[in-house]
């Protein structure tokens, strides 16, 4: 296995929801970039991206997570996030939350820290140039694109390149991929009706592909869609990429 | 419901008010449980969405069309003012007579009091959205005029006593067997009745409405329009349409009357280039519609000899106004933004408390009437914010964005009252905005986890109960990322 990192320094931000909700994301990317050569640091003042704030209409209280980002994450020059949702957040709304605050500094640090910013995908294919990680996994899978990873962090078809190489999968597309799940943030309890009505058309077609697995690069999607496919107990697990991509042929699940 | 208002001269639309509708998710919860909706929706958005795709995908240069479409509307919107100015001199040259109106009140006024100056009881009318959101055809009718409206699927809606469910395709939450049965209920009451052993094949309901409308065009002498778009520098309204209809009423009538908002003014006809291109392929999927229809003024001995141009504002300069609400002036009404949002597409029209529903709507309303109502507050939140909405949007209106502006807008007035929302997000603002707090928050996830030994918590009550009624809930782990971190890592980096 080549290692194309070679000691390159990356700060993981593992989101809030991770961090607390599903830690065995950020542990699987810690895992892949290691593999990789990389050397991963986690800055302990980062706490999440403010987004719930921002989409919900309180961009006040959305500000002191920039500040937080900022904090936690200026200096370095690859920050990793395993979500395309708070990775788009981070790149789009902090600007503009840094120009709400009216803090120049903010504005600054911001307009720097943003470019720096990757989604864990996007990391892999563009800046260490792999899309084969060594991953092994054994399964029927359907991958679901979220929203933000292709309209605002803009992955495109970085997930499938990576899907593809792992070894043993059985990626099958999966239909209507393109449509929302109807998680949406504060959605999703705001409107719980629409968004389940959405969800159980996408949990459908999950169930559709006969696949074990649902792979998304957004676990807060994961948790809506995950939801309906366990109330259901459709035996669909949900499962984010970076752990696809973790499993090696020595530690198969 | 057909014989209970003896006095009208045209078929009642539904009770009640627009504005007195109550939020977003109780209009949306209804209309999930009609099926038939549903179905009809489903159907016909699948299909004019790929037909758009295919069609935009033959443009070579569409990206660029979109940026052209958008500079185009913004520079118009930035020197309105003089657009404007430049508009009426040039209606004015061509024969026309241009009628200032602030809000719909003053338009209604205004058309009434031309209509009844012809001494006509009747107008017939082009589809027209600026004559929806004023509520026209009721001012008309309290006055004692009917307004037929020509366009099919606003007759159907309006035979259906009904309200239009989408900017483009006003009756998309009917189906065929439906609308032989309004047509055959309610024709007869109000002109040449269905043919006996109507269908409910497409042709044979299209030729009933035909019939139905034939006389209605010869017999009248003022007809109603909107626009497109309105040429300043040489007095040109255009229409573009599908059926022909538009084109009978414009060109049969002695008197037309165009209600049209002050942001349809295009600087040049060179302008209409990009908009002819973005449009019908954005709208109804097709390379180009089949009329369009222009008209400067009056042509003395042809068409109409008496034209009037109302332009009308009702909150378009509130619009104007707001830097981060103003990109909604650039809509052309395609309706692409409908279609796609998968919002739109279960819960239907209806549910948005206006003429203008869909993505645009939910920016539209709000900005056009203020956030005062239980709906128009709601709007702004109806939506995932997935994004579709603003890639197929021919100028480029950043709807996702406009949404999070305007739930600011009604997160701050929300503030002022009192509402629990407000206190729940300045605990997590504590919560989020400092990691030491976050730790905290997560080390008491963490002791929940212990207790309660569970993966999955299922139905629970408020405030968990939004979630969990048709979602289980995944408990958090008994160790967080960063407890894991610490642990095996150690504090620093």
């Amino acid at each position: 296995m080549p290692v194309p990192a070679d000691g390159l320094r990356v700060a993981l931000f593992a989101t809030c929801v991770n961090d607390m909700m599903f830690p065995s994301t950020p542990k699987a990317v810690v895992s892949v970039l290691e593999r990789l050569g990389c050397t991963v640091e986690f800055p302990m003042e980062q706490t999440c991206c403010g987004q719930m704030f921002t989409n919900t209409g309180y961009f006040d209280a959305a500000v002191p997570t920039v500040r937080a980002y900022v904090k936690a994450f200026a200096g370095y020059d690859y920050i990793v996030a395993p979500s395309g949702s708070c990775t788009g957040a981070v790149r789009h709304q902090h600007p503009m939350l840094a120009r709400h605050a009216k803090d120049d500094a903010l504005i600054a640090a911001v307009d720097d820290i943003v470019t720096k910013t990757y989604d864990f995908s996007e990391f892999l294919v563009d800046v260490l140039g792999v899309t084969d990680v060594g991953g092994y996994f054994p399964h029927r899978v359907t991958y679901h694109p979220t929203c933000h990873s292709v309209r605002v962090a803009k992955v495109g078809d970085r997930p499938y390149q990576l899907l593809k190489a792992v070894k043993g999968i059985d990626l099958v597309p999966l239909p209507d991929a393109d449509q929302c799940c109807g998680f949406g943030g504060t959605f999703s309890i705001k409107n719980p009706d629409v968004s389940v009505a959405m969800g159980a058309d996408k949990a459908r077609h999950v169930r559709e592909t006969g696949a074990e697995y649902l792979i998304t690069g957004d676990n807060a999607c994961l948790m809506h869609i995950g939801g309906l496919l366990h109330r259901e107990n459709s035996g669909v697990k949900p499962i984010h990429l970076a752990e696809v991509l973790a499993h090696t042929e020595g530690g198969a699940r | 419901m057909t014989t209970t208002e003896p006095m009208r001269r045209t078929p009642a639309p539904p009770s009640g008010t627009f504005l007195g509708m109550p939020t977003f998710p109780t209009n949306a919860k209804a209309q999930l449980n009609n099926t038939q909706m549903r179905k009809n929706l489903r159907n016909a958005t699948t299909t004019i969405r790929a037909k758009r795709a295919k069609v935009v995908g033959e443009v070579e240069n569409w990206e660029e069309l979109r940026l052209a479409g958008a500079a185009i509307k913004d520079r118009t919107m930035r020197h309105l003012d003089s657009y404007l100015v430049l508009l009426e001199e040039s209606l004015t040259k061509a024969g026309a007579t241009v009628h200032w109106a602030r809000d719909a009140a003053e338009a209604n006024q205004i058309v009434v009091g031309l209509v009844k100056a012809k001494g006509v009881d009747e107008v017939v009318k082009v589809k027209s959205m600026a004559t929806q959101e004023i509520e026209l055809n009721e001012a008309l009718e309290e006055a004692g005029v009917a307004a037929w409206e020509t366009d099919l699927a606003e007759l159907i809606v309006q035979l259906g006593h009904d309200r239009p469910s989408h900017i483009l395709v006003p009756a998309i939450h009917r189906n065929r067997a439906e609308v032989r049965e309004i047509f055959l209920r309610e024709m007869h009451l109000y002109g040449t009745a269905a043919p006996e052993g109507l269908t409910d094949e497409p042709a044979v309901l299209a030729g009933a409405a035909r019939t139905h409308l034939r006389e209605k065009f010869l017999r009248a002498k003022v007809a109603v329009s909107g626009a497109n778009f309105a040429i300043a520098e040489t007095g040109t309204l255009v229409v573009v349409e599908s059926e022909g209809n538009g084109r009978m009423c414009l060109t049969l009538p002695e008197t037309l009357i165009s209600v049209v908002g002050i942001e349809k003014v295009l600087p040049t006809i060179a302008d209409l280039e990009v908009f002819m291109q973005l449009l019908p392929r954005s709208s109804t999927g097709e390379r180009m519609n089949p009329y369009t229809s222009m008209w400067t003024g009056v042509t003395p001995g042809d068409g109409p000899q008496e034209v009037h141009v109302v332009l009308i504002d009702n909150g378009r300069t509130r619009v104007l106004a707001d830097p981060d609400g103003r990109y909604a002036l650039r809509c052309i009404r395609c309706s692409a933004c409908l279609n796609i949002c998968p919002v739109y597409e279960r819960v239907g029209g209806h549910a948005y408390g206006s003429v203008y529903p869909g993505p645009i709507g939910a920016v539209l309303n709000p900005q056009l009437r203020g956030i005062e109502s239980d709906i128009d507050k709601s709007l702004p939140f109806a939506s995932t914010l997935c994004g579709a909405c603003f890639d197929v949007c021919p100028v480029r209106i950043p709807i996702p964005d406009m949404l999070v502006h305007l739930r600011h807008k009604v997160a701050d007035k929300k503030r002022q009252g009192l509402h629990l929302e407000p206190t729940i997000m300045t605990g997590a603002q504590w919560a989020f905005g400092d990691h030491k707090h976050f730790e905290f928050m997560e080390s008491m996830a963490a002791v929940a986890a212990k207790v309660m030994k569970k993966d999955y918590l299922g139905p629970m009550p408020w405030p968990a109960s939004p979630w969990t009624r048709a979602r289980d809930l995944p408990m958090p782990p008994t160790e967080s990322f960063r407890s894991w971190w610490k642990r095996t890592r150690g504090e620093g980096k």
